[in-house]
């Protein structure tokens, strides 16, 4: 089949505007997600690029406070909930789990697609509520500001928050149910990719962490539109509380969105090094323990927050502990580097940058963990500066670095490979030049979500705007890249770069409507045998 | 293995290999559907426990006024209901689609009954102005002690309704001007002090109940939805996972009551 171009395959199968609306095909939905999430990213980084460019100058020069607390809370919503939670997940994971498990679809399809609808619902509120005069609470709603004080329609985007995480839970459930029942006949949980892994850790977090969030929500509504108080000072109720619900999903969230970018990273690292991954069950099984250790750690958040003092130590010594799993990883992909041989290609330049910037934004969590250096940092550009790292260096490189790799197997063509680096690197140094100076800024002790700051730190401000700039740049060029790349001739192949894995091994490029021509039987030894090249070496084998 | 699986019964999905692997799949969709639930409430039960620590005194007076009979027997009412949700899985089970149908309208109608007895009571709260927040500008929450104290004050008037306020002061309820509550000689006549956080048990008192009658509405339009697949011949012995699972989830509301009642109405 793949020798044949005008294939038929999930993409041209059917083309009305009505067959990828209604689809229930894992792979369409994959797509409408891709597209919808770079749209909100593209809204999410304007937003970054006003106050970027607002805070050149020390004073107020092109916006006010107001409209300045505006455009970070948007940027904060939009790119948490609608960009970085479904990133990984609800693209790649949803494009790449069936296929990875060697089965048809989801276990839940019609499921899958209302969550595609819940998710553009909620960012449609989300976005109705920044059209409607934008709202200026954060992206955290602390109370009682986001209950009593905001301006704004506070109600309609913690709404559109409360149906956005239902779509992460629906999706969530669909992966593990799949994970659990769907597995193609001989392929067991320790032959599983690791991406499917860390998708099954993720979405564990999705299932029993979202449904906080959303009660929270409930009641923040509740509070704001009917004058209800449970979080109100002046009836007796408790604003900390809110921030103890409110994190109580929103750290693990933060695993949410990071842990599905190591799955991405253990199939790079692993393919480009052309070695079995080291320390396989190690990696699987330390997105499980980052998962569990995630529930317990919110409480860092309350550092400086009338929390006691136990409480505190108790919280710091849980953070502490959340580095083993992750340092875990961090030395087995290095030693699945060492000793291979490493192809430098652009899905393998995202994925050394990840473990470089991410070294970086996991060694300052430490930081911040710690109780008295903490009070010192909290509510500063180090913060700031450590989770952009996490999220950005982390989190948008491997979604980057998925992408390119996928992208053949996705769309069947190949991007111009020189481009892509050129992408890739200018993103890497934009990236650097951008958030490195906020480090240095927020130890010296500027605060968050200020527009104005003394002179002395203009420097430091203008080199992070210098770097937005190329960093936006680096994102332009990648664009365009993949898009241009879409119109090019589908030659592929079924496996580019000769990786292991089912949908590299079985599945067309871009798949059947189906996936598989013939379902899939695992025969494999172990998970990334490139030791074997009888599995990744029959190009064109009939399917 | 292969894609024709000509031997499949109809309602088997295709991307299923056979029933036991699709019935395997949705059961377990369930019970994690099941588990987000458990933390959807936990949340408020969370804050609950939070203020119990923080105002035990007002949880004690908050809850003299929720009539326990009341309590009780909506219990046993949704406990009847759980029971004749299990009598429909069972005719399902036995292939007896007006089985299904009946039992289902009869959970559907101690639900009903449930609603209507939550109604009463919260009705009552409004007749006592303990309803918090703005819902009702023209009612708003307004402490006047315990039942105990209240009732101990004589104020109490059973026969025209709860109008334990002094009947010498100005006028009615039905003629004192919003905000005139707060007026001096009317608050010195009518108002007792409000113990801390006596709002909060309120604010959470409505907040859990009414989620959990949220949820038993969406129960009522399941019910319907699958009187309707029954009706139209959908099931048969072999396959009704839509009324199974109704169940389960009509187990779960239940037992999230069991647990609101002791919390809210008895300790």
């Amino acid at each position: 089949m793949s020798e044949a171009v005008t294939a038929k395959n999930y993409l041209n199968h059917e083309s009305t505007i009505k067959s990828w609306l209604l689809t229930v095909d894992h792979k369409r939905i994959g797509v409408m997600y891709l597209i919808s999430i770079i749209v909100f990213f593209t809204i999410g980084s304007f937003a970054a690029a006003l106050f970027r460019l607002e805070l050149m100058t020390p004073d107020a020069n092109i916006l006010q406070h107001e409209t300045y607390n505006k455009l970070f809370t948007m940027h904060g919503v939009v790119m948490i909930f609608f960009f970085l939670v479904p990133s990984v997940p609800a693209v790649l994971g949803n494009f790449l789990l069936p296929l990875m498990l060697g089965t048809k679809d989801v276990a839940f399809p019609r499921l899958n697609l209302a969550s595609w609808y819940l998710f553009m619902t909620g960012g449609m509120l989300a976005l109705g509520a920044v059209i409607l005069g934008g709202i200026d609470t954060g992206w955290t709603f602390y109370t009682p500001y986001s209950s009593t004080y905001a301006n704004g329609n506070v109600i309609m985007a913690a709404f559109g928050v409360f149906v956005t995480g239902f779509s992460s839970i629906l999706t969530g459930l669909n992966f593990v149910v799949t994970i659990h029942k769907m597995r193609a006949p001989g392929l067991n949980w320790f032959k599983l990719p690791l991406f499917v892994w860390a998708q099954y850790a993720t979405s564990i977090i999705m299932v029993l962490g979202t449904p906080v969030i959303a009660i929270t929500m409930v009641l923040i509504i509740l509070e704001r539109g009917l004058g209800i108080g449970i979080f109100n000072p002046a009836l007796g109720g408790d604003p900390v509380l809110f921030q103890h619900l409110f994190w109580f999903y929103s750290h693990p969230a933060v695993y949410i969105m990071i842990l599905p970018g190591f799955g991405v990273i253990s199939e790079v690292i692993a393919c480009f090094s052309r070695k079995r991954i080291f320390g396989y069950e190690f990696i699987a099984l330390s997105s499980l323990a980052i998962a569990f250790i995630g529930f317990f750690v919110w409480g860092h958040h309350l550092f400086v927050s009338s929390q006691s003092i136990y409480a505190g130590m108790i919280f710091s010594i849980l953070s502490f502990t959340v580095g083993i799993p992750t340092a875990i990883k961090i030395f087995n992909w290095v030693a699945t580097l060492y000793g291979g041989s490493i192809k430098m290609t652009t899905p393998m330049i995202y994925a050394l940058g990840f473990i470089g910037l991410f070294l970086v934004g996991g060694l300052t969590g430490l930081y911040l963990a710690t109780l008295a250096i903490d009070v010192h940092l909290h509510d500063t550009y180090f913060v700031v500066a450590h989770f952009h790292y996490v999220m950005v260096g982390g989190m948008v490189f491997a979604w980057l670095c998925g992408l390119h790799f996928w992208w053949p197997k996705m769309f069947g063509v190949m991007y111009n490979e020189a481009a892509a680096k050129v992408a890739a690197i200018t993103i890497f140094i934009g990236f650097n030049l951008t958030f490195f100076p906020q480090f240095i800024l927020g130890y010296m002790g500027m605060p968050r979500r200020y527009h104005t700051y003394p002179e002395e730190w203009q420097v430091l401000h203008v080199l992070s705007t210098a770097g937005a700039t190329v960093l936006a740049f680096g994102f332009t060029v990648f664009f365009i890249t993949m898009f241009v790349s879409l119109f090019g001739k589908k030659d592929a192949g079924r496996n580019p770069w000769q990786a292991t894995g089912l949908e590299w091994t079985h599945a067309d490029s871009p798949p059947d409507p189906h996936n598989f021509l013939e379902d899939p039987k695992v025969t494999i030894r172990y998970a990334y045998d490139y030791e074997d090249e009888s599995l990744y070496a029959e190009e064109g084998k009939e399917g | 293995m292969s894609h024709e699986n000509t031997d499949a019964p109809p309602y088997q999905q295709h991307f299923f290999e056979n029933m036991q692997q699709q019935n395997q799949a949705t059961m377990f969709g369930i019970w994690l559907f099941m588990a987000q639930e458990i933390l959807f409430f936990g949340g408020l039960f969370g804050a609950y426990t939070w203020y119990r620590i923080n105002y035990p005194e007002a949880y004690e007076a908050g809850s003299s006024w929720l009539d326990p009979k009341l309590g009780l027997l909506n219990t046993v009412v949704l406990i009847a209901s759980s029971l004749t949700v299990v009598f429909s899985v069972h005719a399902a089970r036995q292939g007896r689609k007006n089985g299904i149908i009946l039992w289902l309208v009869a959970t559907l109608i101690l639900g009903g009954v449930f609603m209507g007895i939550k109604t009463v009571e919260y009705g009552a709260k409004y007749d006592h102005s303990l309803i918090p927040g703005k819902i009702f500008p023209e009612n708003p929450f307004n402490w006047h002690g315990t039942k105990e104290q209240v009732e101990a004050a004589g104020h109490a008037d059973h026969s025209t309704g709860l109008k334990y306020y002094d009947k010498a002061s100005e006028g009615t309820k039905g003629n004192i001007k919003p905000g005139a509550w707060a007026s001096d000689t009317y608050v010195k006549k009518t108002q007792v002090a409000e113990p801390k956080g006596i709002q909060i048990y309120y604010c959470l008192y409505f907040a859990m109940t009414g989620m959990h009658a949220l949820h038993m509405i969406i129960g009522a339009g399941i019910i319907i939805w699958i009187c309707i697949l029954a009706h139209r011949g959908r099931f048969n012995k072999e396959y009704y996972p839509h009324v199974e699972y109704f169940g389960l989830y009509w187990h779960f509301v239940d037992i999230v009551w069991i647990f609101l009642f002791p919390l809210l109405y008895l300790i």
